[in-house]
């Protein structure tokens, strides 16, 4: 079948392009590589709403991540996503750091932040009391918020999913050529897709697609960040994401509570030459612990859960690049989105999906439905309605992950819907399950079996995110129930 | 929507032996009107899935199978008509020790109690914890992980193991997952010592020729999608790893027993202080918290060595519990006391002014003590003495001060402990 668009990629902003794209009357398939969607940058980043103060004016970066952080409200009330206006703290600390604080400040209002100003010391430490008293001075920003940057993810495709787009996961794109007619011809080992225009946003592999079709040729480095999770039990140590002013030391690591209670702290900034490496280092996490004390004196060394690694793609032009290259019509590109593509990706996908539209010529689709109702989060509710729930849904009575109150009916649905869980790593990144203190330590065996259940596969074939990260080796007892 | 309410005299969150032991010991004080919580699907706790011997030498004088140990205190229950629930997990817990649970039969419940006993257990320390830099691949689980896989589902994880930390469920699995057909590479323990037992040292790595490497850590972690192998590396005495002494070990799969954390998160919804010292609440020599009606016991309140030490502990919770309920006058004005050279996770840590019987303290040693000296101070006075042959911090100390010593001193007080020479 012939598509109207093709999209590349399932992070943010392919998926957030994809609902925006089922507005309007056009078949639209999205093809991820792996085997899920959200499994690239878009699931391990800051989970940061930036303000948009720190972009060059002008550019593309400052101009989606403006207007991204305005639709953040929206977004979140209509896919169920959590979503909490913090506030950010650019904090200095040291009094010479106060001229680049002012020049932060008129940066962001050339870039129509609002609501910027400067918090003295002593208002400061009166909001965070946990803060270094070193601090001297911050940029306040009001407009700073916070996410779940897969949840949001998820949320975007299952909405697309729900109006019409088609999924395709574990299809890495390995050829994009034109046909005769024009039209596109996208290979995959999961079949090759006939599509009138195709948009790229494939991350850190973006530049490699724009390469097969445009003379323009760019490069995208991948740029790896590390990170620690706190444990939820210092939910309150901070209430707004703090940043450090990047000083001629580096540009500092930031403390950023999440939308789950947890506190994320990192990056790192280390350009990589294997795109896809999203090891932890020891020296890299050494780094993040080291400057994270300059934020947080008190950090306590017990406090951790878990650390990951992110990498983000970043362009040679240090922006967005966006759009049609001028050789290759309908074809749209979304390369270098990195650190603020989170906050820009509302702004993105409505951006992208506009001027595909138009380029397509197509009208609106009447039927496109905005609201995504998310799975019912038990841990959210209160005991009244946990018993109603329950009245109507006994499996809301089977806690499955204790650490995070995540029940059986909320990992079955988490399989059942559009764009599914098919990895045990899926059903934590729509649920929750296994994220907490334990680590899934409790919850993994029952785990492994709902996920067999619900596909009708083997626990021996369940993995952790495709692949061969298989969790099961073989079964000590021949016929065993269920094989 | 009304929310079905209980009364009970005495609740009791969590049915392992702590659990257990608490009930039955509370039932025959004549406690009547008391239930049991469990959050899974049977009694017994841990020790389901804990199918080796070793257990009971001390509680029946006779070695029984973690099940078999059960089974014993789930039959007293059961003869002693206590009431249980399983599949019920309390979700709340409040300093009026008003608790919530959610039941698979039940819904969601709430129990209004005279008393409270804290018995939930405890975790184990995830890869997520140590910092353990590499790939985040499968094929990294926690020892009890693998545990109840293979011996409650019979799933192997994997064929070929390393061990990382030597505490007594890692080296329980090293013998178990040999005896399942795998082959166990090594054990690597960062300190100069296990904190696990001696006999299972001897019986879980030494029997089977499983190398155990001190002052060793795992510092990378191979593998992008499921685990194909560990960078090992000696340590120096700050536990930095040593440049240069990095090997590769090819392996699937990776057990962590790197440590247990009590699991207090309804201890601190109900106000109960917690120590940083052993991660469970603070308690008296009665197993009182600063809750009035909320005790603790097991390892929810300090991590044991044997369970046979925790049916004990909480055998005494259950009498203490039942002697609240009473109406027996219990927490008074308490003195804290001093965990003093040589003396981790010390328990009791704060005492009555005047305690009503003799009272044991038990402790971790911070390190390995040869011809050690245990000693309780108090105000100068000596209060009790005892002598070790060796002390280690894998295995828990313990002291008893007679009540009369109590009577005849003031000040503050203090355990230690001390080489003394041959």
């Amino acid at each position: 079948m012939l598509y109207d668009v093709i999209l590349i990629g399932g992070g943010v902003v392919g998926c957030a392009t994809a609902r925006e794209l089922a507005r309007y009357s056009l078949s639209v398939a999205l093809l991820e590589k792996t085997e899920d969607i959200c499994n690239g940058q878009s699931k391990a980043n800051t989970a940061i709403v930036h303000g948009g103060y720190d972009a060059a004016p002008g550019s593309n970066k400052a101009k989606f991540n403006v207007r991204g952080n305005a639709m953040f409200e929206r977004i979140a009330e209509e896919l169920s996503v959590p979503f909490s206006r913090n506030g950010s703290l650019v904090v200095s600390f040291e009094e010479s750091g106060i001229p680049a604080l002012l020049a932060l400040k008129q940066r962001g209002e050339a870039n129509g932040v609002k609501g910027l100003s400067i918090l003295g010391r002593e208002a400061l430490l009166a909001r965070e009391p946990n803060l270094n008293p070193a601090a001297q001075a911050a940029l306040d920003v009001p407009s700073g918020g916070i996410v779940c940057p897969y949840e949001l993810t998820i949320a975007y495709a299952e909405n697309a999913a729900q109006n019409g787009v088609t999924f395709f996961r574990d299809a890495p794109v390995t050829a994009v050529s034109r046909n005769a007619d024009g039209t596109f011809l996208v290979s995959s080992p999961a079949g090759e897709f006939a599509s009138r225009a195709v948009v790229n946003c494939a991350g850190v592999h973006s530049a490699e697609l724009n390469n097969m079709v445009s003379e323009e040729k760019h490069s995208i480095t991948a740029r790896r960040g590390e990170y620690y999770i706190v444990d939820k039990a210092y939910r309150d140590a901070f209430h707004s994401t703090i940043f450090q002013l990047p000083t001629a030391m580096g540009k500092g690591v930031l403390i950023a509570p999440t939308v789950d209670g947890t506190i994320l702290i990192g990056p790192t900034a280390d350009d990589i030459p294997d795109k896809d490496d999203t090891r932890t280092t020891a020296e890299g996490l050494a780094r993040v612990l080291s400057r994270a004390k300059l934020s947080w004196p008190g950090l306590p060394a017990r406090a951790f859960i878990t650390t990951y690694a992110g990498v983000r793609a970043h362009a040679e032009t240090d922006d967005f690049i966006l759009g049609e290259p001028a050789d290759a019509p309908l074809f749209f590109n979304a390369l270098g989105v990195e650190s603020p593509g989170l906050s820009a990706a509302p702004a993105l996908g409505e951006f992208l999906a506009q001027s595909v539209a138009e380029r397509l010529g197509t009208a609106p689709n009447p039927a496109f439905d905005p609201i995504r109702p998310g799975i019912p989060k038990f841990r959210d509710m209160t005991d009244a309605e946990r018993a109603e729930i329950i009245a109507r849904d006994p499996e809301y009575a089977k806690i499955v992950c204790r650490c995070e109150l995540v029940t059986e009916a909320e990992i079955r649905a988490s399989i059942r819907r559009p764009v599914g869980a098919r990895t045990v790593d899926g059903i934590k990144r729509r649920t929750r399950a296994g994220m907490g203190r334990c680590q899934a330590g409790f919850c993994l065996p029952r785990t492994l079996e709902l996920l067999a259940e619900e596909l009708a596969a083997s626990p021996l074939s369940i993995t952790k995110c495709g692949g061969e990260s298989r969790y099961l080796e073989s079964n000590l007892f021949s016929g065993k129930a269920g094989e | 929507m009304n929310m079905k309410t209980k009364r009970v005299d005495l609740l009791i969150i969590g049915g392992g032996p702590a659990g257990l032991a608490a009930a039955c010991a509370a039932r025959e004080a004549g406690v009547t009107n008391l239930l049991i919580l469990e959050r899974e699907d049977a009694l017994g706790g841990i020790l389901r899935q804990c199918i080796h011997n070793g257990f009971g030498l001390h509680t029946f004088q006779e070695e029984l199978t973690g099940p078999e140990y059960a089974a014993r205190y789930i039959a007293r229950v059961q003869e002693l008509g206590i009431p249980y629930e399983c599949g019920a997990m309390v979700i709340s817990l409040s300093p009026e020790r008003r608790a919530v649970y959610v039941s698979r039969t039940e819904g969601i419940v709430a129990v209004e109690a005279g008393a409270v006993i804290l018995a939930m257990g405890c975790r184990e320390r995830p890869r997520g914890a140590l910092g353990t830099p590499g790939w985040r691949c499968a094929g990294i689980f926690t020892a009890g992980t693998a545990q109840k896989l293979v011996n409650l589902e019979g799933r192997m994880p994997g064929k070929r193991v390393v061990i990382l930390g030597s505490g007594d469920i890692g080296l329980i699995m090293a013998r178990r997952m040999t005896f399942s057909g795998a082959k166990v590479l090594a054990c690597v323990e960062i300190m100069p010592y296990s904190s696990g037992l001696k006999r299972n040292i001897v019986q879980c790595l030494d029997d089977y020729g499983i190398p155990l490497l001190f002052n060793h850590t795992v510092v990378d972690i191979h593998g992008r999608e499921r685990l194909t192998g560990v960078t090992i590396a000696e340590v120096d005495g700050k536990k930095r790893p040593i440049p240069g002494t990095e090997q590769e070990i090819a392996c699937d799969t990776l057990l962590l027993s790197v440590g247990l954390i009590p699991e207090n998160e309804l201890s601190a919804m109900a106000g109960v202080a917690l120590s940083p010292a052993t991660g469970g609440p603070v308690v008296d020599e009665t197993l009182a918290t600063n809750v009035p009606g909320i005790f603790s016991c097991g390892n929810v309140l300090h991590v044991h060595d044997l369970v046979d030490f925790v049916s004990a502990e909480a055998a005494r919770a259950g009498e203490m519990a039942a002697r609240f309920l009473s109406g027996e006058k219990t927490a008074g004005e308490r003195i804290p006391l001093i965990a003093g050279n040589g003396v981790s996770a010390l328990v009791p840590e704060v005492l009555s002014k005047r305690p009503e019987a003799d009272v044991t303290f038990m402790f971790r040693p911070r390190a390995v003590y040869r011809n050690a000296r245990i000693a309780v101070f108090r105000g100068g006075k000596q209060l009790a003495v005892k002598r070790a042959r060796i002390l280690a911090p894998g295995e828990m100390a313990e002291i008893t001060v007679k009540q009369d010593a109590f009577c005849e001193s003031e000040g503050e007080l203090t355990v230690s402990v001390e080489e003394v020479g041959a």
